[in-house]
């Protein structure tokens, strides 16, 4: 499975071209399953093939984020383009998530 | 042809002016057709020649209104009944229509998005930024406050049992970013 791949203490998440409701529940839940069956401490998003995320997106970095920050993880977002961006920083979500 | 009238022309918002051009499409309310809607509306608004920004946005603000409407108003989704499961499933509560009516005039973009779901009882508070009736779905109440942001005009008209109707209007062809960084 080459969409979750945990390496070390991380979960990368390589996100697909469209980030809506209707991705959202398949990522959220494989995540989560990671999450808690590999102990891992920080959730990296990579955006690199993303070309569309509406507020579904928003929705699951923000439960990812709750998911482990209370241990101390951090949640981080690589590869986002102007728009994704531009998403994350209206939504605030670039004051919880490191953007690189 | 069109498109050679309109780069020849000095006056182009004269020339869009006389252009008028009109479109409905009528779905199903169910997930998978989120990204179907989306796509066509900014197919539609394309040969005026928005900016990639212009039409990231409409994307943008279609989506959460279809979805609004899938989710909240019909109240199907794709999810999980309970974790575990290896693959979602479509959930559909009560199964009904999208429509979506799109008119193109004087370079203005009008969206009216309508579903015949449950309707929306408190209408401020489903406007307000990260509120949400269904925080066990993990979207994150952005939807509205996204729509706002997107388009220039936004005016939402809610029948409780009778449906919901999302107006929405964009300026096409002016380039600028919201927050104009970079």
């Amino acid at each position: 499975m080459e969409e979750f791949q945990v390496i070390e203490n991380c979960l990368m998440v390589k996100l697909p071209e469209e980030v809506d409701h209707h991705r959202a529940a398949y990522i959220c839940e494989n995540a989560d399953r990671l999450i808690i069956r590999e102990d891992v401490n920080h959730v990296v998003f990579d955006f690199e093939d993303t070309r569309f995320m509406d507020s579904s997106g928003i929705g699951i970095i923000m439960g990812r984020y709750k998911k482990i920050s209370c241990f101390g993880g951090k949640v981080y977002a690589i590869h986002a383009d102007k728009q994704i961006q531009r998403i994350l920083r209206m939504s605030g979500l670039n004051n919880i998530v490191e953007v690189m | 042809m069109i498109m050679e009238t309109l780069k020849t022309e000095n006056n182009q918002t004269e020339t869009r002016a006389g252009m008028k051009n009109e479109m409905e499409i009528v779905f199903d309310a169910v997930s998978s057709n989120e990204s179907f809607a989306r796509t066509a509306v900014a197919a539609f608004a394309a040969h005026m020649n928005p900016t990639m920004e212009e039409l990231a946005d409409i994307k943008t603000a279609v989506s959460e209104a279809v979805t609004n409407a899938i989710i909240h108003g019909y109240e199907n989704f794709y999810g999980y009944s309970r974790h575990g499961e290896s693959q979602p499933a479509y959930f559909i509560i009560h199964p009904g229509k999208v429509k979506i009516h799109c008119t193109l005039e004087n370079g203005i973009l009008t969206v009216e998005i309508t579903d015949n779901g449950k309707g929306i009882a408190d209408l401020d508070k489903a406007m307000e930024p990260l509120y949400t009736t269904r925080p066990e779905l993990e979207r994150s109440g952005m939807g509205f406050a996204f729509m706002e942001a997107f388009m220039d005009e936004l005016d939402v008209k809610s029948v409780v049992g009778r449906g919901t109707c999302v107006h929405m209007k964009k300026k096409l062809g002016t380039g600028a970013w919201i927050d104009g960084e970079e």
